[in-house]
């Protein structure tokens, strides 16, 4: 399937879902789909460097947060559309991806991790002293009640991040079929022999962080429209890191589909708990279930459907 | 372009307070079969890393084709016609078979000719490479899923279709067995006479006497004799290394 059709079925998807939204016509539905479809994108961007090339970015929230402050800043300095706020979002975020990979991708494994960590506490440290953007009092945006032909102000956010969860997916898909998603695995699997194979590892690894950066703070740029009080330490919150790295590990790393499937259950699993129990217990569930991923399912989801699935055609026919 | 494809002038490479390579000279003429030999530690993995580029800041001069190379890194080497198999074969272990030698099709041949191939012409090409190292039965297979001898011959394979000028080849044959290494031997010997230039770095002194043109010997980073392989064997020096005095 080209990337085209691809991207046409993604949309007619969104459509539905934004349809059904509709037809639910509860406005708990769109606050707590905006949240999920929130992670799908900051999910599928993580995937984008953590499981195409393996470079495991701690630093996500630090990403959303630009994003996020980036839409903050230019509501105080000269307001504009959300979507025109989702570009600035992403070419700053992108271009602070791209300075990020070129200071830390010469770090591996563990190291690396570590330095994106950093980056997100140096990030927050500026944010909270930038009285501008409001500091560590916070920055009240407020939204308009209304917005031209949807009416219903949550229903256009719902919409605009459906809209980011289709582009996001789109690339992902798009990556993994080109010779950019096989230039990426091999950076994975041996960057020595990539290398000797004639890929420009750092080149692409560049573009990697670049892309992933710039998808997360795109998914960052409604959030303070969405919110309307955004102060650093929400906007920093440890659960966009956490999740982040947990809904494609969850959901498996290999395809667009893990994030997108992880995001799914594990968000909406939140948004549940969050409304029966407390939201203070959703990152316990975080925790324990990456436990359990990590020692029963290490390919996340889709591997497991996957080597179930291989599995009973062998015993289907028997060698 | 001169004659020798490769020149390596007065090559150092010091890893701290050792001096893992010292001065070495090294011509390589166009279509030649050099065989490099030395005992264990004496510098010839870290050669063929500074050949390659995946060790930097070495002394002296490496000229390719013609050029200076010094400060390519690695895929730029590649893609000027350098290809090396490893040691220890890394190939990349969550692809295929068949994608592991679509990478140097996708990266080295296309990204160096500027021409995109389309995916039938991989297809074509990979299967090409890997019937000529006898492996297109396991085309689809996982590289978890072959023998020592086949991961060799894929780690050539994938060397192969980067259409190197120049192949060096890292002890491709450790650990095989006897018809194992024939069965290498006779794959490289094939390879040279398409026309490219292969050095061999080996142990294994059979085949490295079967197959080599001309016999290069280093000890301890030094270069100690570069010749016929039956007068090299003969020297003293050479002796000495190997055996003890």
């Amino acid at each position: 399937m080209r990337s085209g059709i691809f991207f046409l079925v993604a949309v007619v998807v969104a459509a539905i879902v934004f349809g059904c939204a509709l037809a639910i016509n509860n406005d708990y539905v769109f606050f707590a789909g905006y949240t999920v479809l929130q992670f799908i994108v900051l999910a599928t961007a993580w995937n984008i460097l953590g499981g195409y090339t393996g470079y495991v970015n701690f630093g996500s929230a630090a990403f959303f947060a630009l994003g996020a402050y980036s839409s903050v800043f230019m509501h105080k300095f000269y307001p504009m559309p959300i979507p025109v706020l989702i570009v600035i979002a992403a070419v700053i975020s992108g271009l602070v991806g791209l300075g990020m990979g070129y200071l830390t991708l010469r770090l591996r494994g563990a190291f690396f991790a570590i330095a994106t960590l950093a980056l997100a506490v140096v990030l927050q440290t500026l944010i909270v002293n930038w009285n501008y953007v409001g500091g560590s009092r916070g920055a009240y945006v407020v939204r308009p009640a209304t917005v031209a032909f949807l009416g219903n102000y949550v229903h256009y956010l719902f919409l605009l991040m459906l809209g980011l969860a289709v582009i996001a997916l789109t690339v992902a898909r798009t990556i993994e079929h080109s010779s950019l998603g096989y230039g990426f695995a091999t950076i994975r699997d041996d960057e020595l022999a990539a290398e000797a194979s004639g890929v420009p590892t750092l080149r692409l690894k560049l573009i990697a962080t670049t892309i992933s950066g710039a998808l997360m703070g795109m998914a960052g740029a409604p959030f303070p429209y969405y919110i309307g009080y955004l102060q650093p330490s929400s906007a920093f919150g440890l659960e966009y890191a956490v999740n982040s790295i947990a809904m494609p590990i969850i959901g498996g790393t290999a395809t667009w589909l893990g994030p997108l499937i992880g995001a799914i259950v594990l968000g909406s699993l939140q948004q549940y708990i969050t409304v029966t129990i407390s939201s203070s217990v959703n990152v316990l569930i975080v925790g324990l279930l990456l436990v359990i991923f990590v020692v029963i399912a290490p390919n996340g989801i889709v591997g497991l459907v996957q080597s179930i699935l291989r599995r009973r055609r062998y015993e289907r026919k028997p060698a | 372009m001169s004659a020798n494809l490769l020149e390596v002038e007065s090559l150092g490479k010091r890893f701290g307070g050792f001096i893992a390579l010292d001065g070495i000279d090294l011509a390589v003429a166009a279509g030649e079969r050099v065989g490099l030999i030395g005992p264990n530690g004496s510098g010839k993995s870290t050669l063929v890393n500074c050949l390659c580029g995946a060790l930097g800041n070495y002394t002296g001069a490496v000229r390719f084709d013609g050029r200076n190379i010094g400060g390519l890194s690695a895929h730029q080497r590649t893609r000027l016609g350098m290809a090396r198999s490893f040691q220890l074969p890394r190939p990349f272990a969550s692809m295929t078979v068949a994608d592991n030698i679509r990478v140097p099709l996708v990266y080295a041949v296309a990204a160096r000719s500027g021409v995109h191939m389309t995916n039938e012409q991989i297809v074509t090409r990979s299967a090409e490479m890997l019937a000529l190292v006898g492996l297109a039965d396991k085309a689809r297979q996982f590289p978890r899923d072959l023998t020592q001898v086949e991961m060799r011959k894929l780690e050539l394979a994938r060397a192969m279709a980067a259409e190197p000028k120049l192949l060096i080849a890292d002890e491709a044959m450790a650990g095989l067995s006897h018809s194992e290494v024939e069965d290498i031997v006779a794959l490289l010997i094939r390879l040279n006479q398409r026309g490219i230039t292969v050095i061999l770095i080996e142990h294994i002194m059979r085949a490295v006497m079967t197959f080599s043109q001309r016999l290069v010997v280093l000890v301890s980073g030094k270069k100690i004799a570069d010749g016929k392989p039956d007068e090299v064997i003969r020297n003293q020096e050479v002796e000495r290394a190997y055996l003890g005095q």
